[in-house]
């Protein structure tokens, strides 16, 4: 199953939509619930960077019997040091991110801890994609 | 505890979710922090500050069911259309952050961590 969702940004009042879809999707599935909040909780995360540090993007999500794959690539403006936003607290979020109740540096790492397989690739001037996947069992 | 003991204890008017009010709870966490909120591996009661949409939106991906807005701050309609899908209560509590968690503990409510 491929599912496609487009994230504007700056777009905060829809922030989420995508996770929150996904979410009703792998209910409908009978996902494990404990899995299913690790998911929703790394494509949210991820979701909501495209949106508060990107200019936008696109989530892809691919669900297959034994796992889910989500891809958020974004359009930029790129991360120059990935090793440094991986760590805890590190952040270049703007005042209104913060506002939103994001921006603490914790999405990157909160992913990884979420996720069987992150996988984090960025150009600066081009644009950032994380890649993760979750199994089912 | 139940919902209802919260409310009582608090004055707190019910903005979504009376029909839910018998619901037993046992664990609060406080933070305006929606990122810290992501981090939990539990499912309390939100004590929160934040009284925007992505608190629901933040809830819903971390299964939180029962929130506690403080210092009068009242959902809006797009905030309780939202929870109303994701069968949310929602609370708000006319006292400060730091009054509400001390009536939750006086409550017997406990703490994640």
């Amino acid at each position: 199953m491929h599912q496609e969702y487009t994230v504007i940004e700056g777009d905060f009042v829809n922030a989420g939509k995508a996770s929150s879809s996904v979410k009703k999707t792998l209910k409908q599935l009978n996902v494990n619930p404990q899995v299913l909040k690790r998911v929703v909780v790394a494509l949210y995360e991820a979701e909501v960077n495209a949106i508060a540090h990107a200019y936008g993007g696109k989530v892809l999500v691919d669900i297959d019997a034994d796992k889910i794959k989500m891809v958020v690539a974004d359009k930029g403006p790129g991360i120059p040091d990935i090793a440094w936003a991986m760590e805890e607290g590190h952040s270049t979020a703007r005042p209104e991110v913060r506002d939103m109740g994001f921006g603490a540096g914790m999405g990157l790492p909160n992913m990884q801890k979420n996720v069987d397989k992150l996988n984090v690739t960025s150009e600066v001037g081009v644009g950032t994609t994380v890649e993760m996947e979750v199994n089912f069992h | 505890m139940t919902i209802q003991d919260i409310v009582a204890k608090l004055g707190a008017t019910v903005a979504l979710g009376e029909e839910r009010m018998d619901m037993e709870v046992e664990h609060a966490f406080a933070s305006d922090l929606m990122s810290d909120v992501l981090t939990l591996k539990d499912t309390p009661v939100l004590v929160t500050g934040l009284c925007n949409v992505q608190t629901i939106r933040t809830c819903d991906m971390a299964s939180l069911e029962v929130v506690v807005f403080v210092r009068n701050k009242r959902p809006t309609e797009d905030m309780i259309e939202l929870a109303e899908d994701n069968d949310m209560v929602l609370i708000c509590s006319q006292y400060s952050m730091f009054k509400t968690c001390g009536l939750l503990w006086e409550l017997g409510m406990k703490p994640l961590y």
